[in-house]
């Protein structure tokens, strides 16, 4: 049987989602979204708008916040917790396999 | 189907109350949960723990699975002929079922089947899945196929594993860790339902050379010591291929020599950065010809790379 071939959307910063396309896309309610918002473990493009916009990376946030919440039932303030001290570790990560591809590997 | 030991993936007795359920499937979670654990394979243990969870914590579940009776973990096994009867308004052939699809469907002491549910549509699920491609191949761009088992209903109305083949083009512009979602191609929904989604992540296999950050890339640049001190032109492997890398005199070790756009490509426009990362090496074995130049060096040059501590020893001389 020949398979169709599949394009693919990238999910990062130059694709925007709506707060009803994020809900979703993450399974997570869109007053839900709003404390995670309002906690501050997901940032809206402009805070301030009416009308909130989101990056399109956000999804990974969202969808992980969605498995959290679910996985070991916790609440807006302990989910949104968790998400800040997981972002933080990811950053770090990321930080030292930066540096580390810096070094010199070779002896 | 195979059989699964809930009991025993819990690490809980057969008589097990709530409270030690519960008590278990928390310590197994925060241990192998995949967005928090770094367990190898924690992402499969974890699933079979909240399997486990989801079926032993729910009466009705646990007791439907308790009729199953007792098998070794992974053997074949078909349910008795008068649990199906019992349990299940769901038609399934035992072959090419999973467990967990089964006790997904359990609600008021039955199995449903989800296409059967009034006329209340259901959404597929979502899945995801690991992505390894090459350095190259995220240079260039690629196809994958990828090949997926999900459960779903035939025509006659029979819930069954079935394979689901995804072939996706990877757009150059992906790097280690980029997340890309195919809509639609997840498990596919139910009376009229969306189909789910199915979420890729871009692994890459380590390059025996390049080493990645972001769409930047790392490499290491032996020079000999006299290279480093006269300075050279030297032809350097990049994704792309070969260019000559003009090294200035007086380069030292750990240096960082950029050639701009010749690292990974950005998605849609622009291109990461490659750098050479300069190490001085040394021969192990020195022939008695360049000992000879060595030494003639040693003894006529006035460099002094240790000039600073002469400072910071006169200092500690004072001091003391």
């Amino acid at each position: 049987m020949k398979v169709e071939l599949t394009e693919v959307l990238w999910l990062d910063e130059q694709e925007q989602l709506s707060l009803t396309e994020l809900a979703g896309l993450s399974g997570l309610s869109e007053a839900e979204l709003h404390e995670l918002v309002d906690f501050g473990a997901i940032i809206p493009i402009d805070p301030g708008a009416e009308l909130l916009g989101f990056r399109a990376d956000c999804v990974v946030t969202a969808r992980t916040a969605c498995r959290l919440r679910t996985d070991f039932e916790l609440d807006a303030q302990g989910l949104a917790l968790a998400l800040t001290l997981l972002n933080r570790i990811h950053d770090l990560e990321a930080q030292l396999r930066d540096l580390s591809a810096q070094l010199p590997h070779r002896p | 189907m195979k059989y699964k030991d809930y009991y025993g993936i819990l690490g809980i007795e057969k008589n097990a109350g709530v409270p030690e359920i519960k008590k278990a499937y928390r310590k197994l979670a925060h241990k192998y949960h995949p967005d928090v654990s770094k367990e190898p394979n924690a992402e499969e243990k974890f699933k079979e723990v909240a399997e486990a969870y989801e079926t032993l914590k729910n009466p009705e579940k646990r007791a439907a699975y308790d009729q199953l009776g007792s098998y070794q973990p992974g053997q074949d096994f078909r349910p008795p002929p008068d649990w199906q009867k019992q349990y299940s308004d769901t038609h399934f052939s035992a072959d090419d079922i999973d467990l967990s699809d089964l006790f997904a469907g359990l609600r008021g002491g039955r199995f449903h089947a989800r296409q059967d549910h009034g006329k209340i549509s259901m959404p597929g699920e979502d899945y995801e899945v690991a992505v390894h491609i090459t350095l190259e191949e995220a240079f260039r761009g690629t196809e994958v196929e990828l090949d997926l088992s999900m459960p779903e209903f035939d025509e006659q109305g029979l819930l069954h594993r079935a394979p689901h083949v995804v072939k996706a083009r990877i757009p150059k512009g992906v790097t280690d860790g980029q997340r890309l979602r195919i809509p639609g191609k997840g498990g596919k929904g139910f009376n009229g339902g969306r189909n789910g989604d199915l979420y890729l992540n871009i692994v890459l296999h380590p390059h025996s050379l390049f080493r990645v950050s972001g769409h930047d890339l790392y490499f290491d640049l032996p020079l000999a010591p006299w290279e480093a001190v006269l300075g050279t032109s030297v032809d350097v492997p990049t994704p792309g291929g070969p260019v000559r890398l003009k090294v200035p005199p007086g380069t030292h070790a750990g240096q960082k020599l950029r050639l701009g756009k010749r690292g990974l490509p950005k998605p849609r426009a622009g291109e990461g950065d490659l750098f050479a990362i300069v190490q001085i090496t040394v021969p192990g074995v020195v022939g008695e010809r360049d000992r000879a130049l060595y030494q003639q060096l040693a003894e006529g040059s006035t460099f002094n790379p240790r000039g600073h501590f002469e400072q910071e020893l006169k200092n500690e001389s004072r001091t003391h």
